[in-house]
């Protein structure tokens, strides 16, 4: 089948069988920094977002993206950069594997909650697997984050 | 690996209904549970473009379409305030937001998965399906009914005026529940619903029990020990099926106090 | 010291926050031939046919490969330094298989579909054999893993295939039973520790291909490259000169890469096709075909006086190293040589073990390598003997803990120069709040408040058998090139010696650019393992950078026409001591002359292994009518000597606690009673999210190992080995019930409250 849609704001046009899976389809596009860590929906690695929800591109056909517009790490730079690097300040990036998906989910969750607790900000980052750090150093990145971004945008 | 020759994005229920029609032919929810099989699957029939993704509210109560996704009933306030946040304790543990956003109603209500959060739920629930061939089925009823190649419209909830309790415990905290204990309870008559034993939720209903003058901790407890002998338990590699029996006892019992409130 | 000891940003650290393409499969040639592996679907047989004709006849099919294609003589996939304690008990490929998921046969073709559907085609007749699955058993068992005449052990560690034996051995100073004949207090218990997965986020990945000069090259996700190059060497019966094994970024190790677990699939693609060949291991088989932690049935007695004083400690260890051998041997001696030594008054101990084969997937190197094991055995011991005497858990280990100075004869006969685990110790009771909370509250829901306390230790390097080489050059800009061949899994060691080297340098550490591993041109290094990097390679580095100094000085004194004691170098410029004359680095590096290139290059290999300690309190809630236990404080203060990088070290300690918390509550490899692993998704085999850690809160009380870089010992280790015995510590102060089997479930925890509840009916 033909489908149309946009990534990072490139409009692509191209004929796709039906189980063809939106992970492998965005990394044949040279979007790399979407990964693969498992094949049951539990890691949260390969997070991209379309329509500004957070999904699970290993999960979903590409047949289903047709027509939407869909933005990975690529297609961010900017936004990476700025929360990557409060990461990067707590050393909680560290083999990194596992960032690209945790930063896409922080700049999803950035839109959706208003001044999140430290409870929400797990709640909605725990389909975001680590295995490095322990998570106390992406929080604390979070925060700093969300701080300087309070303090810029309002 | 499954593998998918044709996807058709149906214009029509009657067009969904015909193509399912076909053994090898399957209709997609979020694709979550169906993308780890290895079934090949000749059409995969996408009811993406029918409306289904909406949460509708009247007086009467709620209708949500079956593609309408968990996290939308999660975030959804009236669900949550009238079912006193039950619904959304119900699939907030279930894997993570990205997930939810996939997963659909339909895919978790048709599947009638023995570890299902959302049909333990549902059930103690006033809940019925609406089918596009059978119509509307009480979701008891549904539950019991063998998978067949209908197709599933909407999740129909009533607003009777149920207090809802719900309870689940996991290892990790967004692992599968080794028990799922929803209780409700509508002036004297109780349901309970307990899933994950590790079996499909089945529901029970009391009537008459723990009367305005007696509801001492005995009574509840003889409800609940009562309750939880209505169900049988197996066992799985998260738990044994003694232990589930026990907690199935423990939870319905608090359940029970919950939905009591300041009734208690 | 301007670098040291300073929260420095990761060098990587943008290019990962920005997801760029640095790791193996992103860096992968597009036309790759496909690699995947047939999988044995039981736990025990013989290949009696294995037709691949119409597999091969498929169109994009490019080669299948059975037992009948590759060299036969053994080797082992464990990353250790030649001659290998691991037996050499593989081929890639056997006509036996000895788990379920053990390789049958390799496919390489153009697409996964069309590998895919290969897979299905291949037709094998198997002769099923009883499986040995109970390795409490296998010793002597009439069943036989490996039986093949060509096994080999290069070393000796008392392994006999006959016998199912990997490894064997008792080692003893003073007579224990007569010793605990005399103790006051003697407790005796069996403690049994799972087999845990790694789970690196990045599973295992290998591709291969042959360079411009014809050289098998091997890009994978490892920790050993080194040792990697060796492993093909063996595997494929092919030089080492023609083989070349190069890093990029990689996703996680923890010891799970120390371990080849792919290298050899593509590696033999591209040997017989001469194309470029990738394997990427789905999370299934990175599950159930790896290198998880070796699961240890501990037996422990010990030995105190009437005041506590700990005076005999016997420990028995059995490892289940399942179907292969890869670190069997070695891991279990930590079990014994990481926990006996922390009870540092000890008049006589023995420590006595089995690693036995079994058809389950064989065992590797995990993060801690059986010290966590020992350390979960022991520290439970030690608490059960602190209940029985009636002492607070904290105050056994006050009055019995090794001291600086000490010296250490179940370590080696090592003497401890840094040590500062009573600090620790006191720091982590602050921090806690031990003295009000111990031993817990109840709470009015219905639920208790408890915390429980552990110690524990680890090495840094491997002491006389472990090297690390480190080359650095000044180049054109007076900036330096530094070459090291230890590997940075995202723990940072890339910037860590950069620190190091910069302050030895009187530079910033952006001066310094490291460059990945690549056997060809980087230096020798044994690998990222055993605690060594910071330690070992980064005594390495300073060494270099000594050399380093003194050519620079030696080259300016010659340009200024002065003796070399005249000169200084302060990091910009070598200038005259006694005069005003100077010369800057950047002019020196540029001048052209007979005299090499000023670059230097050093290798280390120390001769003791100084151990970093920890002291680790968890503080749990348990509702004690379901036994729902949630864990919601972990303190855990170190002493990792004088720690290089603030920030990193602080992560390292954190993830190495949640991974520990994972192992204590819920991780565990569950087969079923064929063989089968039931664990072989994230959706079985849980590991913690970020809901499950609670508070993990890290502090340091550093000593200053004077035999390491800065004082620096290790820390990617020791700090896994705390949180299992903690935790149950912390179970027993709540509930009064011994958890003496991994992980501590609710059900366990229900179960020991309904006993005590039976008995006091
Ligand atoms: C890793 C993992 C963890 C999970 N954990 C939990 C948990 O803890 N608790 C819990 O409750 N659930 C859990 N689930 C289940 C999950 O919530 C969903 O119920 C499940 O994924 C099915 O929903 P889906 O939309 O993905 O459906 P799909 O996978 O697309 O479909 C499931 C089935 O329903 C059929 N179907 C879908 N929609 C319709 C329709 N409208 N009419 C007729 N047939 C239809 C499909 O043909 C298929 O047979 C988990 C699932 C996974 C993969
Ligand atoms: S790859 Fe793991 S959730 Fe998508
Ligand atoms: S940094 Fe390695 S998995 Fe998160």
């Amino acid at each position: 089948m033909i489908i149309k849609l946009w990534i990072n704001d490139q409009e692509i046009t191209k004929e796709i069988d039906g189980d063809a899976i939106l992970l492998d389809f965005l990394r044949d596009h040279d979007c790399y920094s979407v990964k693969r860590g498992c094949v049951t929906s539990n890691c949260g690695l390969c997070t991209v977002i379309i329509d500004d929800k957070p999904v699970l591109s290993c999960s979903t056909l590409v047949a289903r993206a047709d027509k939407k517009h869909i933005y990975t790490l690529e297609g961010l730079q900017e936004e990476a950069r700025e929360f990557g690097e409060c990461l990067a300040d707590q050393g909680a990036e560290q083999c990194g594997f596992c960032s690209p998906g945790l930063v896409m989910t922080v700049l999803a969750m950035v839109k959706e909650l208003k001044n999140p607790s430290d409870n929400e900000i797990n709640e909605y980052l725990s389909g975001n697997l680590c295995r490095c750090s322990g998570y106390m150093g992406q929080l604390r990145g979070i925060k700093d984050y969300l701080q300087k971004k309070g303090g810029a945008g309002k | 690996m499954r593998t998918i020759n044709k996807f058709v994005k149906v214009k029509t229920l009657a067009e969904a209904y015909e193509l399912n029609q076909k053994r090898s032919n399957v209709v997609l929810g979020g694709f979550m549970w169906l993308k780890m099989g290895n079934q090949a699957i000749q059409t995969a029939i996408d009811l993406s473009g029918l409306g289904l993704d909406q949460i509708e509210e009247n007086d009467e109560g709620f209708q949500i379409g079956s593609m309408c996704t968990l996290r939308d009933l999660e975030r959804h306030e009236g669900l949550d305030e009238y079912f006193q946040g039950a619904v959304r304790e119900a699939v907030h543990h279930i894997v993570g937001v990205q997930f939810r956003n996939g997963a659909t109603v339909g895919g978790s209500v048709f599947g009638r998965y023995g570890f299902s959060d959302v049909l333990t739920c549902l059930m103690a629930l006033d809940c019925q399906v609406e089918l596009y061939q059978r119509g509307i089925v009480p979701l008891k009823e549904f539950a019991q009914m063998k998978h067949d190649n209908d197709i599933l419209m909407r999740v129909l909830i009533k607003k009777d005026g149920r207090k809802i309790s719900y309870q689940s415990q996991r290892h990790a905290k967004t692992d599968f529940p080794v028990i799922a204990v929803a209780v409700a309870r509508k002036e004297n008559q109780f349901f309970v619903s307990v899933g994950a034993r590790p079996m499909k939720a089945g529901v029970i209903e009391k009537s008459g029990w723990l009367p305005a003058s007696s509801r001492s901790d005995r009574e509840i407890e003889a409800l609940a020990d009562w309750a939880k002998d209505q169900f049988i338990y197996g066992s799985n590699m998260r738990a044994t099926s003694e232990y589930r029996e026990h907690l199935a006892y423990v939870y319905i019992k608090r359940g029970v106090k919950e939905v009591l409130g300041n009734d208690h | 010291m301007r670098a040291v000891n300073q929260a420095v940003r990761k060098k990587d650290a943008m290019l990962l926050v920005t997801g760029q393409p640095v790791y193996t499969q992103d860096l992968a040639p597009k036309d790759c031939l496909i690699v995947k592996i047939l999988r044995s679907p039981y736990a025990h047989a013989l290949i009696k046919e294995i037709n691949t004709e119409p597999a091969t006849k498929l169109p994009g099919i490019e080669c299948v490969l059975t037992y009948k294609d590759v060299p036969d003589q053994r080797f082992t996939l464990a990353g250790q330094t030649f001659p290998e304690p691991s037996p050499y008990d593989r081929l890639i490929l056997d006509q036996r298989v000895r788990f379920v998921g053990d390789a049958v046969a390799i496919v390489a073709g153009e697409n996964e579909q069309t590998v895919d559907k290969a897979l299905k085609r291949i037709k094998v007749k198997y002769e099923v054999l009883e499986p040995l699955l109970d390795f409490r058993t296998a010793r002597d068992h009439k069943v036989l893993i490996h039986p093949e005449a060509n096994w080999k052990s290069l070393c000796d560690v008392g392994a006999d295939n006959t016998r199912n034996l990997c490894a064997s051995n008792e080692e003893k100073n003073g007579d224990v039973d007569e010793v605990l004949g005399s103790c006051e207090w003697v407790i005796e218990q069996t403690y049994h520790t799972k087999a845990n997965q790694q789970t690196t986020m990045e599973t295992f990945r290998s591709y291969t291909y042959r360079d411009q000069a014809g050289k098998l090259t091997c890009v994978t996700s490892t920790q050993i490259p080194f040792h990697v190059k060796r492993i093909l060497s063996n595997a494929l019966a092919l030089p080492e000169s023609e083989i070349r094994v190069v890093k990029p970024r990689i996703g996680g190790g923890f010891g799970a890469k120390q371990t080849a677990v792919t290298e050899m699939y593509p590696a033999l693609v591209t040997q017989k096709t001469g194309k470029p060949a990738l394997l990427v291991y789905s999370r299934r088989e990175s599950l159930i075909a790896s290198a998880p932690r070796h699961e240890n049935e501990i037996t422990v007695r010990i030995g105190a006086d009437k005041n506590g004083i700990i005076r005999a400690i016997d420990m028995v260890t059995l490892s289940n190293t399942g179907a292969y051998g890869e670190h069997g041997p070695t891991t279990v001696g930590l079990s014994g040589h990481k926990s006996i030594p922390l009870y540092g008054k000890v008049e006589a101990f023995r420590f006595k073990y089995d690693v036995v084969y079994t058809n389950v997937m064989s065992s590797g190197a995990y993060r801690g390598y059986g010290a966590t094991q020992g350390t979960f055995a022991l520290e439970s011991a030690v608490n059960e003997l602190a209940e029985k005497m009636k002492l607070d858990p904290v105050r056994i280990r006050e009055i019995n803990m090794v001291k600086e100075g000490a010296v250490m004869p179940a370590y080696y006969g090592e003497t401890l120069n840094s040590c500062a685990l009573d600090r620790c110790m006191a720091k982590a009771k602050e921090m806690i709040g031990w003295q009000e909370k111990y031993p817990g509250i109840e709470l009015n829901n219905g639920k208790v408040r408890s915390i429980g306390v552990a110690m524990a230790m680890q090495g840094s390097s491997i002491a006389n058998v472990d090297t690390a080489a480190v080359f650095i050059k000044v180049n054109d800009q007076g900036h330096y090139d530094m070459k090291i061949g230890a590997t940075d899994m995202g723990t940072g060691c890339d910037t860590i010696l950069a620190q190091i080297a910069a302050d030895c340098l009187n530079c910033s550490v952006e001066q310094i650019s490291v460059s990945g591993v690549d056997t060809d041109v980087s230096p020798y290094d044994s690998g990222s393992y055993a605690s060594s990097t910071t330690y070992l390679t980064g005594t390495a580095v300073v060494n270099t950078c000594e050399t380093l100094v003194e050519m620079i000085r030696k080259k300016g004194a010659d340009q200024m026409g002065c003796p070399i004691e005249d000169v200084e170098f302060d990091g910009d410029r070598v200038h005259r001591v006694s005069g005003n004359e100077s010369i800057t680095l950047r002019a020196l590096a540029n001048v052209q002359d007979q005299d090499a290139d000023l670059s230097a290059t050093e290798s280390y290999c120390s001769p003791v292994s100084p151990p970093p300690f920890a002291v680790g309190m968890a503080e749990v809630e348990i509702d004690t009518e379901t036994g729902a236990i949630d864990l919601i404080d972990y303190v855990a203060v170190l002493d990792c000597g004088t720690p290089i990088n603030k920030s990193l070290v602080r992560v390292q300690a954190e993830g190495g606690i949640a991974q520990g918390i994972g192992m204590a509550l819920y991780e565990d490899i569950v087969y079923s009673r064929e063989g089968r692993n039931l664990s072989n998704s994230l959706m079985q085999y849980k590991i913690p999210t970020r809901l499950d850690v609670g508070r993990i809160r890290v502090d340091f009380a550093s000593s200053y190992e004077p035999t390491g870089p800065f004082g620096a010992k290790s820390i990617g280790e020791v700090v896994i080995n705390t949180p299992s015995p903690a935790i149950a510590n912390a179970v027993y102060n709540g509930v009064h019930v011994h958890v003496r089997e991994l992980p501590i479930t609710a059900e366990k925890i229900y179960n020991g409250m309904k006993q005590h509840k039976n008995k006091s009916n």
